[in-house]
């Protein structure tokens, strides 16, 4: 007979070692598909590093993926935190990146200074929107977060269609729905001359290090975590916890519009319904992958956007369908799922009578 | 306002919400025994890509439609399986896990259909299911064109509504399922397993969910196109709690889900000079997110919902 | 001599380093009623666990008679097993799902799952017949969710009887029941045992176990450390054995109750259910005064809870601590007004478990100068203080920066006494202070109580344990469906009948 049992405590090396074996098995189970797909996986691998770090450019282009996983990670992470299950982060970033083009792209003709300040709060105050409403639909009525966020995703990318077709179409864009570019002075300044690395990665990690702050020396950040492991008891001490709820969903959905807005007037200059390949979604894998923790969230954005860059090099270098870097992901959260379940239980042969309780 | 009434009154109108409301059928169904056992399955709408895919490959690759369907439901039962293996015994965070078996099932389907067919262009297509002309019958007037204009997979839909009821009402395994769902202990005490009564639920409803699935590519269309999903199971999470896990309401929640959809359709072609089209497009999601502010309040959750159980610890 | 039916043959049981069971036998004898005594803790539900296949022993064996009367050795670590020989457990828990009704309830797991048919007649008729002959009434068909915590029980024994239990235990039977309830119940288990049912039951009321049972035996620290026939038992003398040393007994001096620290004025609640409904409720609680009200649970107890702790606005009516009206109740505003709250379920209300002990020690007062300045956590201070209060309240676990969720019950209990008294409240609502706790920390939180009752604080004790509040309160008020009935004396058979409803 098997038995389940806690453990104790989960020491500091299964903390860190679990999402980093997380990531080793899933890279390694998917020589699977690799093989069946009829390509070597030694040879892909090969080409999956030397595709993320075989040149300068090609590790600005992966810290550039980079940047809006670790607002979606963070986006993701904080709320979940809370046990507030935000799941519309892909919608969110399409909101701040229409707050971003709104703004950016001629309706206010002024100087930089004030110009890129006002696209990256308007984009995070339109994500904040995107997640206060769900949030208020759940305080208020109790209608679960977790559907109306992800119908929301949907909502939003029919709105944007709609913008982009009606009032934020470039008009001289020959009918494309795409919108006006955003004015040159309004676009955050790249990082390395001739690279696409852009100084969103540098407020990303300092949204990072603000949350880390926040989270293990604040009271915000106390409440927070009190109300996510136990709302009951938090209520009970006297925690508003609605109060709370509300504030990390108007955080995390600023997260998640300031990863539009950071795409838009960091990297693309426009905006078009394909603005995102799901980094809404893969921010939630990033989140996992961090244990919630926001530094944790830096590195596993990297590690993503690392096999993100090097599948699709490989993909172009062997004709691997590049739809593998999302098996990857997706494989990489089953993963750490399980490894966390190692990490907090032991299998014990009850028969043993080793049993702890 | 008088469009409105005749495109309410037509045949056509009430054909097509039943076959929207088809795929949500097997889906809320599907959602309905897995939350009756106490598990939350947000696999659901990777489930369906899996179902959609794999039915149709297999028919593609000379299985026959009653074969495709088969290894849809299978495929979705795997799905299943893996899901509830990380929620059951192991009694991981039922909603992550969810999310990870949607994003798993989902690029899986994608990345071996790009793997099967690397160069093609446009999707191949096959011969889906035909609606099914019963002599007779089909000459009713009215309901015989409503319903005799739909396919086999349909009118499996709508006998699976009554076979779940069934199950659920009048057969001890279905009193069983009701009972894991609210308190898993009433189970264990009476010395019935925990495990495999939910692990089965989730399983039969994951392989029902992937019918929902297989009906896109068999039988609504025949071809299998990335993104066809669309949310639809999603959709079918909100619909189970409107309909207050029963299956009599969630056929109706469906069905309405599915006129609602029709109306949609319609209406856009007859106002789509005054109004963007995107607007009618997006109704059906607000109208499921309405549904479930109004359910909401008073939904009766079954009491273990999310709750893990292990066996040895009360 | 009666046949056995029943022997366990030294079981014992560890759990990592502590020992649950060490070397227990036991016997039943048919048609015998045992009493299995001891404190919470001493390894009672355990024995009974292994007996019931739920925990598989480390050493020992246990035989149950077949139909034929014959010994024959279970199978260890099965419930099946444990079912088929006629072994019934009604836990003190209950273990009914509130969806489906009693019978489905009843008839659970006895039917072939896979059967496209139930024959629910059949299964009335048997359970009926079971009802008839055992006087266990409750109504059969609606949802169990609506029945009351009597009715569930008899449930329970129906679905152990309804599997042609031979041998019968149970967990604490009577926790959950008015005394008058608990009467019925042992004469309808007498019926049972004329029979020919065994019925083991598991219990640390001394009272109830001299008056019904044959035979007692005493458990202390997981050994058996006594077995005497019920007639030669002396009631001091089991209390000794229980506990190991006299009990140490909580004395209470007569004191004069001072000025009103809490008053609630036509309070009422509209809750969901019974438990969460208060009916125009005026209480007032004095200085220097134990205020206990006694109540068979879910009879608005929770509500009135809520409503001193802050939880629930009430729907008409006011609330005055000391002097000041509180106009908007809150879980914040009671503690700035000076109410300890110790809530009725520590785990679930008491502390944050993932959060370390230090931190749930300041969880009531983040807004403090101590515990914060402008908005950003002072490390040290709330360290220092958490070490403070945990030697001053005896908290023992691995420190105070270790998750709070390792700490055992009664020190958990001791964290949130340390919490609420630091700070001197006036009021003190205490929800059921000492449930599953053992005597040691029992009479720990009972002493702790009367300090403060001696300083100056009033306390509404809320207990369903008549004893308990027996022993602390200085005044009792009855509460039953919502509303509140002062008692005019410390009689328990009188308070028992107004429990139930029964007494003008």
């Amino acid at each position: 007979m098997i038995r389940i049992e806690p453990r104790n405590s989960t020491s500091r090396a299964f903390a860190l070692g679990i999402p980093i074996l997380s990531a080793v098995v899933s890279l390694a189970l998917a020589a699977i598909p690799l093989m069946l797909a009829g390509a070597n996986p030694i040879v892909a691998y090969g080409e999956m590093i030397k595709g993320v770090f075989g040149s300068v450019f090609s590790i600005s282009e992966m810290l550039t993926r980079a940047t809006p996983l670790i607002f979606t990670g963070l986006a993701a992470a904080l709320a979940f935190r809370a046990k507030l299950w935000n799941i519309g982060a892909e919608g969110q970033l399409y909101l701040g990146a229409m707050a971003a083009v709104a703004v950016g792209s001629g309706a206010f003709d002024v100087p930089g200074i004030i110009l890129i300040p006002l696209i990256i709060l308007l984009g995070a105050a339109a994500g904040a929107a995107g997640m206060a409403a769900p949030t208020y639909l759940k305080i208020r009525f109790g209608a679960d977060e977790v559907v109306t966020t992800l119908l929301l995703n949907f909502i939003i990318l029919i709105f944007l269609q709609m913008m982009l077709e009606g009032p934020l179409q470039d008009p001289m864009g020959l009918g494309w729905p795409q919108s006006a570019p955003v004015l040159d002075q309004g676009m955050l300044p790249p990082l390395v001359d001739r690279m696409r690395i852009h100084s969103g990665l540098i407020i990303a990690l300092v949204a990072a290090g603000i949350a880390q702050f926040m989270l293990a020396r604040s009271v915000w950040g106390f409440k927070l975590r009190a109300v996510g492991e136990n709302a009951a008891a938090a209520r009970h001490a006297g925690i508003n916890v609605n109060r709370s709820l509300f504030g990390v969903a108007i955080i995390s959905g600023g997260l998640a519009g300031l990863a539009g807005a950071s795409e838009v007037a960091g990297l693309k200059g426009y905006l078009t319904a394909d603005l995102s390949p799901g980094f809404g979604y893969t921010g939630i894998v990033v989140a996992m992958l961090a244990g919630l923790s926001p530094v944790g969230v830096v590195i596993a954005a990297l590690f993503i956007a690392s096999v993100f860059v090097g599948a699709d090099s490989m993909s172009r270098a062997m004709g691997v369908s590049s739809f593998l870097a999302d098996l990857v992901v997706s494989m990489s959260l089953l993963c750490v799922l399980v490894g966390g379940f190692v990490a907090k239980y032991r299998i014990i042969r009850a028969d043993t009578g080793k049993a702890a309780r | 306002m008088m469009d409105i009434l005749n495109i309410l009154l037509s045949e056509s109108f009430w054909a097509a919400s039943l076959r929207i409301a088809t795929p949500l059928i097997f889906g809320v169904l599907g959602a309905l025994i897995c939350e009756r056992a106490g598990v939350l399955n947000l696999g659901i709408e990777g489930i369906f890509v899996v179902g959609a895919m794999c039915g149709w490959m297999a028919v593609w690759l000379g299985a026959g439609l009653w074969g495709g369907v088969l290894i849809a439901a299978l495929a979705g039962g795997f799905f299943g399986l893996l899901h509830a293996i990380l929620t059951v015994p192991l009694g991981l965070s039922q909603h992550v896990s969810g999310l990870g078996i949607t994003l798993f099932a989902t690029s899986v389907s994608y990345f071996s259909y790009r793997t099967a067919l690397p160069n093609v262009s446009s999707p191949p297509r096959i011969t889906p299911f035909q609606p099914l002309d019963l002599p007779i019958l089909s000459d009713l007037p009215f309901l015989g064109s409503v319903l005799f204009q739909q396919t086999a997979l349909t009118w499996l839909a709508l006998l699976m509504v009554g076979v779940v009821w069934y199950v659920m009402n009048r057969t001890a395994l279905g009193v069983a399922i009701q009972a894991v769902g609210d308190n898993p202990d009433s189970v264990d005490a009476q010395g019935l397993s925990v495990y495999a009564l939910r692990m089965g639920a989730i399983v039969a409803g994951s392989a029902l969910m992937a019918l929902g699935g297989a009906f896109l590519t068999m039988s609504a269309f025949d071809a299998f196109f990335f993104g066809m999903v669309n949310g639809r199971g999603w959709v079918c999470i909100a619909l189970v709690i409107f309909a207050s896990w029963r299956p009599g309401k969630a056929l109706f929640g469906a069905l309405l889900f599915g006129a609602f959809d029709a109306l949609q359709v319609r209406l856009q072609t007859e106002m789509g000079a005054l109004v963007p089209g995107q607007v009618f497009l997006m109704a059906p999601y607000i109208l499921s997110i309405i549904a479930l502010v109004i359910a909401a309040r008073s939904a009766d959750y079954p009491r273990a919902l999310l709750t893990p159980w292990f066996k040895g610890q009360r | 001599m009666p046949e056995q039916v029943l022997s366990l043959n030294g079981l014992s049981k560890r759990f990592g380093s502590v020992v649950a069971n060490d070397d227990v036998s036991l016997t039943l004898r048919r048609g015998e009623v045992l009493a299995l005594l001891g404190e919470n803790g001493a390894g009672k539900t355990t024995l009974m666990n292994m007996l019931f296949g739920h925990y598989l022993p480390d050493a020992g064996t246990i035989d149950v008679s077949d139909e034929a009367g014959r010994m024959r050795p279970l199978q260890l670590g099965h419930p099946q097993a444990a079912l088929a020989a006629g072994i019934g457990m009604v836990h003190q828990h209950f273990t009914l799902a509130e969806n489906i009704s009693a019978l489905d309830n009843i008839t659970l797991g006895s039917e072939p799952l896979l059967a496209l048919r139930r024959d629910r007649k059949a299964a009335r008729a048997k359970i009926e017949g079971i009802i008839e002959k055992s006087g266990l009434k409750a109504p059969l068909s609606i949802p169990v969710g609506r029945l009351s915590v009597g009715e569930r029980q008899r449930v329970e024994i129906l679905k152990a009887l309804y599997r042609d239990a031979r041998v019968l235990v149970l967990d604490e039977p009577t926790a959950v029941l008015t005394p008058q309830e608990a009467d019925t119940l042992f004469e309808n288990i007498k019926a049972m045992t004329n029979e020919g049912l065994s019925v083991i039951f598991i219990s640390h009321k001394l009272r109830e176990v001299l008056a019904f049972s044959d035979r007692i035996a005493v458990l202390r620290h997981g050994v058996k450390v006594g077995e005497l026939e019920t007639s030669a038992a002396d009631e001091k003398a089991i209390a000794r054995m229980m506990v190991g040393a006299e009990t140490p007994k909580v004395s209470r001096e007569r004191m004069a109750a001072g000025a009103p620290v809490m008053q609630l004025k036509g309070v009422s609640v509209v809750g969901r259910s019974k438990r969460d409904t208060l009916q125009c409720v005026d209480l007032e609680v004095r200085a220097h005064e134990i205020l206990g009200i006694a109540g068979i649970s879910g009879n608005g107890q929770n509500a009135l809870a809520q409503v001193i702790s802050g939880l629930a606005v009430p729907t008409a009516g006011a609330i005055h601590i000391v002097d000041s009206e509180i106009s908007k109740p809150t879980p914040q505003a009671m503690v700035s007004a000076g109410v300890g709250r110790i809530p009725e379920d520590r785990h679930r209300e008491g502390i944050v478990g993932a959060m370390t002990v230090a931190e749930n020690m300041v969880i009531e007062r983040l807004g403090d100068m101590q515990v914060q300045s402008r908005g950003l956590l002072r490390r040290d201070a709330i360290q220092s203080n958490a070490k403070k209060l945990a030697k001053e309240y005896d908290v023992r676990g691995p420190g105070v920066t270790a998750p709070s969720r390792l700490l055992s019950g009664g020190n958990i209990q001791k964290l949130i006494l340390a919490r609420v008294f630091e700070h001197a409240p006036k009021l003190i609502l205490a929800n059921q202070p000492t449930r599953g706790l053992d005597m040691g920390a029992a009479a720990e939180v009972g002493r702790r109580l009367l300090e403060a009752r001696e300083r100056g604080a009033g306390v509404v004790l809320i207990s369903e344990d008549l004893d308990e509040i027996l022993g602390l309160a200085d005044r009792i008020v009855v509460i039953r469906d919502g509303q509140l009935t002062e008692t005019e004396s410390h009689d328990r058979e009188r308070i028992g009948l107004m429990m139930a409803g029964e007494a003008a």
